[in-house]
């Protein structure tokens, strides 16, 4: 078994607590580089035991803010914390301008806490792909609470929950009626809503609103999604917003619910990697095998159908 | 997981060390890396050199720039290059903009700062140099 096995020298560095190979290796996972599967690869077993705790919300909510004060929060309470801020590449230059550190204070010489800013690297859906295998390396690096901030989220930017335990939407008064709480995506995935901004009037309005919404009943799993007001600006409400997370935290202990969860987010990465790796495949043979490149051009006359194409490329395939 | 034939982003770490609020240039220069294709970590304003310092390893960055309009680089600049050789990692260059007399980007240059941008230099000639440093270092 893995466990058994000896740790390469990064994986134990890591272990160990060496924030500089860490670092290294986080930038090895997003730049696909070879050396850094193997370290990840060694490290699984150790890791899925922490909370993971996903921030997203729309553009300008103050997801970032909501962080500080939840890592000022937590080292108050004693508990580590490792930080991944998600911002977007450009689709244009595939550069990007990482701001997330500007709201983030702490003193210089805390060893507990971890933050790295992450280019989402053409990855739509808020979360970059090499996202969930670093909240893994913090894992593994032995923080007691990870949280990722997504990229400002669009309504159905939803994939913080394949990395997250605990969702947490960040809003703020005005962002719409209540039909907008209605609506499918990003108000579902929430297990905790955040009113940031909550000095703001309006604050009480959206509140009662989401309150309607979460009164309705919840989808999922006799969760009912908490509902808290923060300001970042004077402090408020983030002793309550962790209280609430923490709740659902052990709501997952309690019920099982994390177990079928995390089975969950591991089915839907191990397809996707196959997918990836398939498609891949695909491709390749699609350029070169004459056969193959004969089928596409016949699809393009009209000749055949994508259908009947991708039916007889899956037999190819070995699959059905 | 190796697939991309795309070299990897180049990481640069923006940061102004010092008092003064003039981030105009920083955010400029920022947004040029950025449109030339680096993953620039903008770390605001009055950032003390252990700041910048520990933002650079946790960030993992190839290059880092300093942005400076007070006055104070002569105490500032050396102190980051200090740390920097502190923790091994004198490996990332550092280049440096802002108001600095030649006889100051004299010295420190011998100091280490690996190039200094006045008033007046180009987006062009930053962008270009910013990537030979910082493909030097990556």
């Amino acid at each position: 078994m893995t466990r058994a096995r000896p740790l390469p020298p990064a994986a134990r560095a890591i272990v160990s607590g060496d924030r500089r190979a860490l670092a290294r290796v986080i930038s090895q996972v997003e730049n696909r580089e070879p050396s850094a599967a193997s370290v990840a690869r060694a490290l699984y077993p150790r890791t899925g035991k922490k909370p993971v705790i996903g921030v997203t919300g729309p553009l300008g909510v103050g997801k970032s803010s909501v962080i500080n004060r939840l890592v000022a929060r937590l080292r108050d309470l004693d508990r580590t914390v490792g930080v991944v801020a998600v911002d977007p590449s450009s689709p244009y230059s595939g550069g990007s301008v990482l701001g997330d550190r500007i709201r983030f204070e702490r003193r210089v010489d805390d060893a507990g806490v971890f933050f790295r800013s992450m280019a989402s690297r053409g990855e739509v859906g808020g979360i970059a792909a090499a996202t969930r295998e670093v909240t893994r390396l913090l894992d593994a690096a032995g923080f007691d609470v990870i949280l990722v901030e997504t990229v400002g989220s669009g309504q159905v930017d939803l994939a913080v929950r394949d990395v997250a335990t605990t969702s947490v939407v960040v809003l703020v008064p005005h962002l719409g009626d209540e039909v907008q709480t209605l609506k499918a995506g990003l108000f579902e995935i929430a297990d905790v809503f955040c009113v940031n901004k909550a000095d703001l009037p309006g604050a009480d309005v959206a509140r009662r609103d989401l309150a309607e919404l979460v009164g309705l009943g919840g989808a999922r799993s006799g969760w009912r999604p908490r509902i808290v007001a923060t300001s970042t600006t004077q402090p408020s409400g983030i002793e309550e917003l962790w209280s609430a997370i923490e709740a659902h935290e052990e709501f997952l202990d309690r019920t099982g619910a994390r177990r079928a969860d995390e089975r969950r987010r591991v089915s839907a990465e191990i397809v996707e990697l196959v997918r990836e790796r398939v498609g891949r495949e695909l491709t390749r043979r699609l350029e070169r095998e004459p056969e193959l490149r004969r089928w596409v051009d016949r699809a393009v006359e009209r000749t055949l159908d994508p259908h009947t194409v991708a039916d007889r490329l899956a037999r190819a395939l070995g699959s059905r | 997981m190796a697939r991309t034939t795309k070299p990897s982003p180049l990481r640069v770490l923006i940061a102004k060390p010092g008092l003064d609020g003039h981030d105009r240039g920083a955010k400029v220069v920022a947004r040029a890396l950025r449109d030339a294709g680096f993953e620039v970590i903008y770390a605001g304003l009055r950032q003390t050199p252990e700041e910048i310092v520990r933002a650079a390893l946790e960030e993992d960055v190839d290059l880092i720039g300093l942005s400076i309009l007070s006055g104070a680089h002569m105490a500032l600049f050396p102190k980051v290059l200090a740390l920097l050789k502190k923790e091994r990692a004198s490996s990332i260059p550092v280049f440096a903009g802002g108001i600095i007399p030649d006889e100051d980007a004299r010295r420190l240059k011998k100091a280490g700062i690996r190039a200094i941008f006045g008033p007046g230099t180009s987006l062009e000639e930053i962008v270009t140099t910013a990537q030979r440093l910082a493909r030097s270092a990556a």
